[in-house]
This record gives C-alpha cells, sequence and structure tokens, in this order.
C-alpha cells in the first residue's frame, strides 16, 4: 500500500482549471520527483496534500487514512512536512528557535504558559541535532533573517525535517543555490533517502535524474509522464521537451 | 552583524528578573515623594493600572501582531463587571476582580471566535466593529450600567486576607495593593511570553502559514490570546472602577481605545515587554505636565506619536537601546542594561 494516495485530485481557482486530474501514489521509502513547466500547478498540488487547498475533486489517502479536507495542522499532525518554494521562515527568531518550534514535542507542549521556553534542554538538544543535519550548528544563534540564502535555504528545510515527518514535500529546494549549495543538498537529500518518504519539485533536472526514485511529469494539470529517471529518458513526451537532457 | 535570539538570554527563563525588581522597588517608593514634585497619587494609580491594561493589550498587538483597535471595549466590560458584581453578586473584592477578568475574558472569547481566523486591516476592522457595538450596549442599557451617566457609588471594598483586612479607600493604600496585583500579573505575562505557547504565538505573528504546517492550530492560538489579554484588561478594568469608584462607557469609545494603542506603540510595545509601560508613563504624565499649560495637549502627543511612528518605528524603549548601541565603549553595559530595563527584543 502506498504512504501517499492521491487521486483524481481537481482543483480550480475561479475558472482557471489548474488541476484537471492528478494521481499520484508513493510508497513509503520512495524518492519521488514532481517536474512541469513554471504555472504547471505543481505547487497548488502540494498545496492539496498539505491541507492549503481543498480539491474541488478527488480524495488523498496518507497511510491508508482519507484525509482529504483536513487542514494544514492536522496533516501535519499526520507527519507530513513540508519546505517552501518561497522561504517561508520565523524571520525574527534564531536558526535554533525555528527548529524548536517545528519538533513534535515542542508542538505537544505548546499551550504550556507556566514553563520557560528556553529553560528546556531537551529542545535545545534536539534542534541542535537538526541544524547539524543541515550543517548549521554553528550558527544556531543566528537570526533567521541574518543568514545568508544559502543557510536560509538549509533551514528551510530543518524546520520540516524537525517534526521527524513520514513524509517530506520539498518545492524546489536548489532553487536559488549555486553548486556548491545544490551539492550539499544532494548529499543531505541522499543521507534522507530511504529514511523517509520525499516527494521534491524541482527544475533542475541533474539534480532529480541522479537521486530520484520515480519522477512525474505535470503538465495541463495531469501527469503526461511517469518513471523511473531511466525509463523517462525514454518518454517520447520528455524527449521532445528536452527535459530529460541531463541524465 | 549577527544578532541573537532574546530567547536565548538568560532573563526568559526567570520567573523574576532583575528588572522588574528595580521597577517594582522604584513603583513602591512613588507615594513618598510623588506630592513633592507637584503631582498627586492617584496619578500614580492610574498609571499603573494603564500599564496593566496596557501590557495585557500587547498580548495581542506585539507578541502576536494583531491589530485590535477596539481593546477598550474589554477594561470597560471588566469595570462594569466589577460594578454589577459588587451590587448584584457579592460584594467582596476578590469575587468582584475574579468577576471582572472572567466576564471580560468571555466577551473576548466571543469576539474572539467571529474575527481569528483573519488578520491584518480585516482584523482591525472587526475589532473595532465590536469595540463599537459592546460601547452602544454600555450606553444604551441604562437599566444596567446607568449609561452615559456611568454606574456610580462603586465600593472600594476591603481585600480580606482571613487574617488580616486592609481598607483600600485611602488613595496610598488602593496604591499599594494595585502595585501587587500589577506585579503579579506582570510576572505571569513575563513567563507567559516566554513559555512555548508564548514562542508559539510568537511564530504564528511571523507566519501563519508555517506554523500552521508545523501543526498549530493557529486560529486557536490567536483566539486564545486574544480571550487572555481581555481577560486581563478587565482585570485593568476591575482595578479602575475601584480607583474612580465608578465605571464609565468613554473608556470604551474608539476614542480611547486608542490610547492604549498609542500608548504602546510610543512606548515601544512592538520590541519591548516594557514598551507600554514606558508608553503609559509618557501618555499619562505628558497629559498632567503639557495638559496644565494647554488644552491642546492631545495635539502635542499626536505630534509625538507621529514623529515616533515615522523615525522611530520601535517606539522609545527600541530607540534608547539603538542609542546605546551605538557607542562602542558603553555598548556592552548598555546592552545589558537595556536589556535589563526593558527586556528589548530587538526585532527591527
Ligand atoms: N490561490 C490561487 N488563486 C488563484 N490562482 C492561483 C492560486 N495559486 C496558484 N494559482 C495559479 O495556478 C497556476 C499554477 O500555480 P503553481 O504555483 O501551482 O505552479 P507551479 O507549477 O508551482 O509553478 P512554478 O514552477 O512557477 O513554481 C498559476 O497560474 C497560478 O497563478
Ligand atoms: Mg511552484
Amino acid at each position: 500500500m502506498a504512504l501517499i494516495e492521491a487521486a483524481g485530485i481537481h482543483v480550480r481557482f475561479g475558472d482557471r482549471v489548474v488541476l484537471e486530474s492528478i494521481d499520484l501514489a508513493v510508497p513509503e521509502g520512495e524518492f519521488h520527483g514532481l517536474m512541469g513547466p513554471n504555472g504547471a500547478g505543481k505547487t497548488t498540488f502540494f498545496n492539496v496534500l498539505t491541507g492549503r487547498v481543498k480539491p474541488g475533486r478527488g480524495s488523498i489517502r496518507l497511510g491508508g487514512k482519507d484525509v482529504t479536507g483536513f487542514s494544514p495542522h492536522r496533516i501535519a499532525a499526520h507527519g507530513v512536512a513540508r519546505s517552501f518554494q518561497i522561504m517561508t521562515l520565523f524571520d525574527e527568531f534564531s536558526a535554533r528557535e525555528n527548529v524548536t518550534v517545528g519538533l513534535p514535542a515542542f508542538r505537544a507542549r505548546g499551550f504550556d504558559m507556566r514553563h520557560a521556553a528556553a529553560n528546556d534542554s531537551g529542545f535545545a538538544e534536539s534542534a541542535m541535532a537538526v541544524l547539524a543535519t543541515v550543517g548549521l550548528a554553528d550558527k544556531a544563534a543566528v537570526r533567521a533573517r541574518d543568514l545568508p540564502y544559502g543557510d536560509r535555504r538549509a533551514l528551510e528545510i530543518a524546520v520540516a525535517l524537525a517534526q521527524s515527518p513520514r513524509v517530506l514535500c520539498l518545492d524546489e529546494p536548489t532553487s536559488g543555490l549555486g553548486s556548491d549549495g545544490v551539492q550539499r543538498l544532494a548529499a543531505l537529500v541522499g543521507r534522507l533517502k530511504g529514511k523517509l518518504t520525499i516527494v521534491a519539485i524541482e527544475h533542475d533536472m541533474e539534480f532529480l535524474f541522479a537521486l530520484a526514485d520515480r519522477i512525474s511529469v505535470i503538465h495541463w494539470g495531469q501527469v503526461v509522464a511517469r518513471g523511473t529517471p531511466h525509463e523517462l529518458q525514454q518518454n517520447e513526451w520528455v524527449r521532445r521537451s528536452n527535459l530529460g537532457r541531463f541524465a | 552583524m549577527t544578532s541573537t535570539s532574546p530567547s536565548l538570554s538568560s532573563d526568559a527563563t526567570r520567573l523574576v528578573t532583575p528588572a522588574m525588581l528595580v521597577l517594582w522597588l522604584v513603583l513602591a517608593t512613588v507615594p513618598l515623594w510623588i506630592s513633592r514634585v507637584g503631582l498627586y497619587p492617584y496619578l500614580g494609580i492610574e498609571i499603573l493600572i494603564w500599564s496593566l491594561y496596557a501590557l495585557a493589550f500587547n498580548l495581542v498587538l506585539g507578541t502576536a501582531g494583531l491589530p485590535s483597535f477596539g481593546h477598550g471595549a474589554y477594561f470597560g466590560i471588566g469595570a462594569y463587571a466589577f460594578g454589577l458584581c459588587q451590587f448584584n453578586v457579592a460584594a467582596n473584592l476578590w469575587v468582584c476582580l475574579v468577576a471582572a477578568f472572567a466576564v471580560a475574558g468571555l466577551a473576548g472569547a466571543l469576539v474572539a471566535l467571529f474575527i481569528s481566523h483573519r488578520r491584518g486591516i480585516y482584523y482591525a476592522f472587526m475589532t473595532i466593529a465590536f469595540g463599537q457595538i459592546f460601547w452602544t450596549l454600555a450606553i444604551k442599557s441604562h437599566g444596567i450600567t446607568g449609561g452615559e451617566d456611568g454606574l456610580l457609588k462603586i465600593a472600594r471594598l476591603p481585600a480580606d486576607f482571613g487574617v488580616v483586612t486592609f481598607d483600600l479607600a485611602d488613595n496610598v493604600a488602593f496604591y499599594y495593593f494595585v502595585l501587587v496585583v500589577f506585579a503579579l500579573a506582570v510576572v505571569a505575562m513575563w513567563r507567559l511570553t516566554h513559555s512555548p505557547y508564548g514562542r508559539v504565538v510568537a511564530a504564528i505573528k511571523q507566519s501563519e502559514t508555517r506554523a500552521a504546517h508545523l501543526g498549530y492550530h493557529v486560529w486557536l492560538y490567536k483566539a486564545s490570546i486574544f480571550t487572555l489579554s481581555a481577560a486581563i484588561s478587565g482585570l485593568a478594568g476591575g482595578l479602575f472602577a475601584m480607583a474612580q469608584l465608578a465605571a464609565f462607557p468613554d473608556v470604551m469609545s474608539l476614542h480611547q481605545s486608542g490610547y492604549v494603542v498609542m500608548m504602546t506603540l510610543v512606548g515601544g510595545g512592538l520590541v519591548s515587554f516594557w514598551g507600554p509601560v514606558v508608553g503609559v508613563f509618557v501618555f499619562l504624565i505628558a497629559r498632567d505636565v503639557i495638559g496644565a499649560l494647554t488644552n491642546a495637549w492631545m495635539l502635542y502627543f499626536g505630534l509625538l506619536f507621529i514623529a515616533i511612528v515615522l523615525f522611530r518605528p520601535e517606539g522609545i524603549a527600541g530607540a534608547v537601546t539603538a542609542a546605546f548601541q551605538k557607542h562602542s565603549l558603553i555598548r556592552r553595559q548598555g546592552n545589558s542594561a537595556m536589556r535589563l530595563l526593558f527586556g528589548a527584543e530587538r526585532w527591527r
């Protein structure tokens, strides 16, 4: 059984149909890439997966449970974490505090008004461990807004990782990164691969073809091609659009 | 330059900070000298009550980043609740203060139900609309509130601790009573701000989207902080009813709701826990000092407000902190002194 199962997802904004009918089943532990041209509806699909947008038709199941129409915080509580294409950090918080807020243990104490948050060394340790995985341990005390771009991108992922998610949705994680940053990110994703289920929207074909188990191409609100990187290179649509040239 | 997060400072983990002790000590001496500088003990009472109110208001404006422009409603409801409880339920100080807190909290919770899915300008409009509704109700319900004449003959009930009872009729005795309530409320609000709950609310202020996708029920946090803020504002209102020996609808008007916004912004509530208190001092002392010279004191305060919003949006507390930081020689001392005094979270 697939961990994530999206069936017939249809989304329209006003009279503009953005997603016609998207099917996607991702088994546990798979790294699934999503690609497609600008405006194809990839981010919108993530918004449906994570509860931000309610689909007009179709259903989302997580581990067999129907979660269609759940609000974002309930989907998150079911173990789905996401990063954002447009960086969405707690800018005034330190890197460590950004991650701390993401910890499930912190969330469980979200209505605790009686203890000082900074008094809890357990939070600090867990947060530092997460920061270390993305290489930000030495910048834990720096405010998010004062971090350089590449570090902010890393923090964007760290906050999602802090949730110890079952499913990690990454929306264009390499965007704006230099080749150094892309390599660091590829190494990170390589380490995560297999440990959790990852769905990643990505324009960087080299990155995606090297790492993904399977890739779906979204166009005209539908999945127009799907397969392993190898299979996709043979796919006629992909060849014609010259998407597979990097592999 | 990089800066560290406020929560890393040790004050965040303290229940009572050095700044609080200094402030309380200074405030405790006020009745000893206030008459000698040409002011009067009642002003001290007003400052404490408005400080409590402004700190409560700032839980919503500063901590949660939610623009509430009708907060006078909850202050006023607290005042009426105190008086009505005294007349109709029990003439007991504790019961009536709890009533002020609870009834204002209930009103706040009711409003929170309708506004907590909004933010920004829509949120602000809704708070104004509800504030106006409560204000109108207070004026029109003549039989209950006394309408424009106010609810009169409210007594300063004695503070009964079982073994000892303090009579609060005298302004100095009442001042010390208010100071104790203020001190306790400050401890509670300081801790609240630095608790996991307070940090989540601060996170929601920065990004509702991210917080929601991290599993936080954003609506519930927004509704609860608003309710708490309304309840504490109501407690301040109850004390105000005792101070004035009456409750009037004017504190609930949009006009007077604006005062607490001005106080908080002028003082620097957006960057500092203590900002609202600074603002209340400046506002009320300006009212009395400039007000003695000219009837148009509000004009001058308004100009000060505009100047601060334009040039020093972080308010007085923020400006003082920044000024200290400019001089590198005294910077380190200045930093800790300012953190001590204002707990300034350098948010800009
Ligand atoms: N909330 C919304 N309201 C109206 N239109 C929207 C909304 N969200 C997205 N759209 C539109 O839906 C289309 C798909 O947007 P989406 O962001 O999902 O594309 P994308 O595949 O992620 O593109 P990109 O590669 O540029 O990130 C766009 O035309 C966008 O303008
Ligand atoms: Mg997108």
